[in-house]
């Protein structure tokens, strides 16, 4: 789950590291208010609060000179979509007086299999873009969970940020606080970028980024009260709290299929014979028919979508509970568009006679019903 | 003629009496698997179908049935403590089915198995099978065939269509095996290709793999310095948007990395024969080998 950046940046108060004062607003007099209470000589800069990257050239981020200013930016960002989504909110924050510019994170490295703490002097710009440039001003040091990051570690990596000592020793106190943020919110990112030293020697996070593991969210309320759900894909919202897992794709044939790794081969096999999948859906390992039903709804809605295709291999999934919610979706609302169905696996033959029962005919090979899936993009149902 | 699983494992079921636990228990000694002990704690003393012991705790379970495989259905809360308990107990092959365990309890749990020499299978995995011997998981028994193919997966279904593909032209499979879906996992490609490798009744290897991490790369490059059998390939999630997960927690494309296309090239490049689609595993497995 992605926080927002005001999120973020509270999470980081409150585990005692240092981030200016700044406030989250939702109309233009708010933006002016803000701007008002925590911009300085340097002013203040508007950032539309959406789970994207590339806010900065798609005109979401705006500096502003003063309270009159920072509105009338305000007017413009709010509403506005980025990548498909409307910003609501944006974080008004003072602009500060900068000296220097380094990046802190600490990860989930998938090949230590620890968390990672990195550490870079090139910060204030996209680390991805530092990596693949220059790798060698990126340091990394993996941290024995058991233990927590230690105070020599924390250290060592500060010099490599700074080389006045007063600097390093602020630096030290922020990489341990971000590291302990990281496991109290059960993070698999947290990011400062940039971390930022001022004329007058002080060290301070200017942005914050945090990404929570989904499946910290269940032993931790407080941070799952944290989602926005007005900043996801509704259709996405429903497909979750119906326990499946759903993402919507540009294409025309929408698909529905037990399993996260035969959802992304079926996807495949789609454009393999020239179509394109409307969206990966999963309907996960039990056969609730219910939420079958559910997952034609949501796949329904989707206007694009011109023809449906299931693909089932009943496992623990039974093919019989998966044709029962067919039938009653089909029964329940009118799906428009026309359906192919491939089962196979267990229960396979009760499901067939159920469908069969309902008019509605089953294919037991793969192949077969995503190319007739294909071909009946447009056809009428 | 199998890796990790044969008709020596003696298997625990932790969680036993729960909803998953038990059902799976039940298909595993339906499959053959010689299922001779269960833990749930303060059922101990109770049996499983009439026959198998259930105990307190895995260490109980050990001293009284000799088990050495353990197999976990518990819930996602209660999963990390279940490796931990199994690894303290002495197990050194372990199966975690459930999904939803946290990624940072698993930087803690990995490190421990290390020190207790234990190999742990998954989390969020269907398990494995050595078709007509045994069955340690959820991977459907009817659909697979004794063999000399090993089959090394990162996904459930998905796998059971290549295996299906596999069965239904006549070509057996010494063992399968999920590693799992999640980001952390104890056993990855390159340690089963290596056990396919040095299993003298495994004639050629077909891993499946997906979008997310670097795995798969890692694993081409072992193919290319120690593989000596046939290796086929698949990766799922050609179609993958970026920066979106695609159920399995480990299956999202960071930035430019990750994607299917360098893996496929990374396999080809390492000679594997790369599939462009699950049913072509029958031709290329038939055409290598």
């Amino acid at each position: 789950m992605n926080l927002h950046e005001y999120q973020a940046r509270v999470l980081l108060r409150d585990g005692g590291i240092p981030v200016p004062e700044a406030d989250v607003a939702v109309s233009p007099e708010e933006v002016a208010e803000i701007a008002g209470r925590v911009g300085g000589d340097g002013g203040v800069v508007v950032k539309a609060q959406v789970h994207t990257g590339g806010r900065g050239k798609a005109g979401g981020v705006k500096l502003a000179k003063d309270a009159e200013e920072a509105r009338s930016h305000a007017e413009a960002i709010l509403g506005m979509t980025i990548k498909g989504l409307r910003v609501d909110k944006v974080l008004v924050a003072p602009i500060a007086d900068i000296a220097t510019e380094s990046y802190l994170a600490v990860i989930i490295d998938r090949e230590s299999q620890r968390p990672v703490v990195m550490v870079s002097r090139a910060g204030g710009v996209d680390i991805e873009e530092v990596a693949a440039a220059t790798p060698e001003k990126i340091f990394r040091l993996a941290i024995d969970p058991r233990y927590g990051i230690l105070q020599h570690e924390a250290m060592s990596l500060a010099f490599k940020l700074f080389d006045d000592i007063k600097l390093v020793r602020q630096a030290a106190a922020i990489i341990s606080k971000l590291y302990a943020v990281f496991t109290h919110v059960g993070a698999s990112l947290a990011e400062i970028n940039p971390l930022a030293s001022t004329p007058d020697g002080a060290v301070l996070a200017l942005d914050a980024k945090i990404v929570v593991d989904d499946n910290e969210l269940d032993r931790r309320p407080a941070i799952e009260a944290l989602r926005d759900l007005s900043a996801e894909d509704p259709a996405e919202v429903e497909a979750r709290e119906a326990g499946l897992s759903y993402v919507k794709l540009e294409g025309n044939v929408g698909c529905c299929v037990n399993g996260a790794g035969l959802a992304m081969a079926t996807m495949d096999l789609v454009k393999y014979y020239g179509g394109e999948p409307a969206n990966f859906l999963d309907i996960g390992g039990s056969s609730n028919p219910q939420k079958v039903i559910t997952a034609l709804k949501i796949i329904s809605a989707d206007s694009n979508v011109q023809s449906v295709l299931f693909n089932i291999f009943g496992g623990i999934t039974r093919c019989d509970d998966v044709a029962k919610g067919i039938v009653a979706a089909i029964e329940e609302f009118e799906l428009g568009r026309p359906l192919v169905i491939r089962l196979t696996g267990t229960n396979e033959r009760e499901a067939v006679q159920i469908l069969e029962k309902a008019g509605l005919t089953a294919l037991l090979d793969m192949d077969e019903a995503v190319q007739k899936a294909v071909e009946m993009v447009g056809e009428v149902a | 003629m199998s890796i990790f699983i044969d008709k020596n494992t003696k298997l625990v079921v932790q969680g036993i009496t729960g909803r998953d636990g038990s059902f799976h228990a039940s298909q595993m000694r339906e499959y053959g698997t010689n299922v001779v002990a269960g833990v749930t704690p303060g059922k101990g003393g109770q049996r499983f179908e009439d026959e198998v012991p259930i105990f307190n705790t895995v260490g109980e379970a050990i001293e009284s049935t000799g088990a050495n495989v353990a197999a976990i259905y518990v819930p996602a809360a209660f999963a990390a403590d279940a490796v931990f308990e199994a690894a303290a107990a002495g197990i050194m092959f372990i199966v975690c089915i459930t999904e939803g365990i946290p990624v940072l309890e698993m930087t803690r749990v990995l490190p421990f198995l290390k020190e207790h020499g234990a190999r742990l299978l998954g989390p969020n995995c269907p398990g494995a099978i050595t078709p007509g011997e045994s069955k340690v998981g959820i991977i459907p028994g009817q659909i697979c065939k004794a063999g000399n193919v090993g089959v090394v997966s990162r996904s459930g279904t998905l796998t059971y269509e290549v295996v299906n593909q596999l069965t239904v032209n006549g070509i057996g499979q010494s063992t399968c095996v999920g590693i799992g879906g999640d980001p952390l996992i104890g056993t990855n490609f390159i340690d089963c290709l290596e056990a396919f490798q040095n299993d003298p009744h495994t004639d050629a290897i077909v891993m499946i793999g997906e979008i997310g991490g670097t795995d798969e790369q890692k694993a081409a490059q072992f193919v290319a310095d120690k593989v000596s059998k046939p290796v086929v390939g698949f990766i799922a999630g050609q179609t993958a948007p970026p920066g979106r997960r695609m159920g399995h927690a480990g299956a999202i494309i960071s930035g430019s990395s990750g994607t299917a296309s360098e893996k496929m090239q990374a396999l080809k490049e390492a000679g594997v024969a790369v599939m462009s689609r699950p049913a072509d595993v029958v031709e290329l497995i038939k055409e290598h080998s």
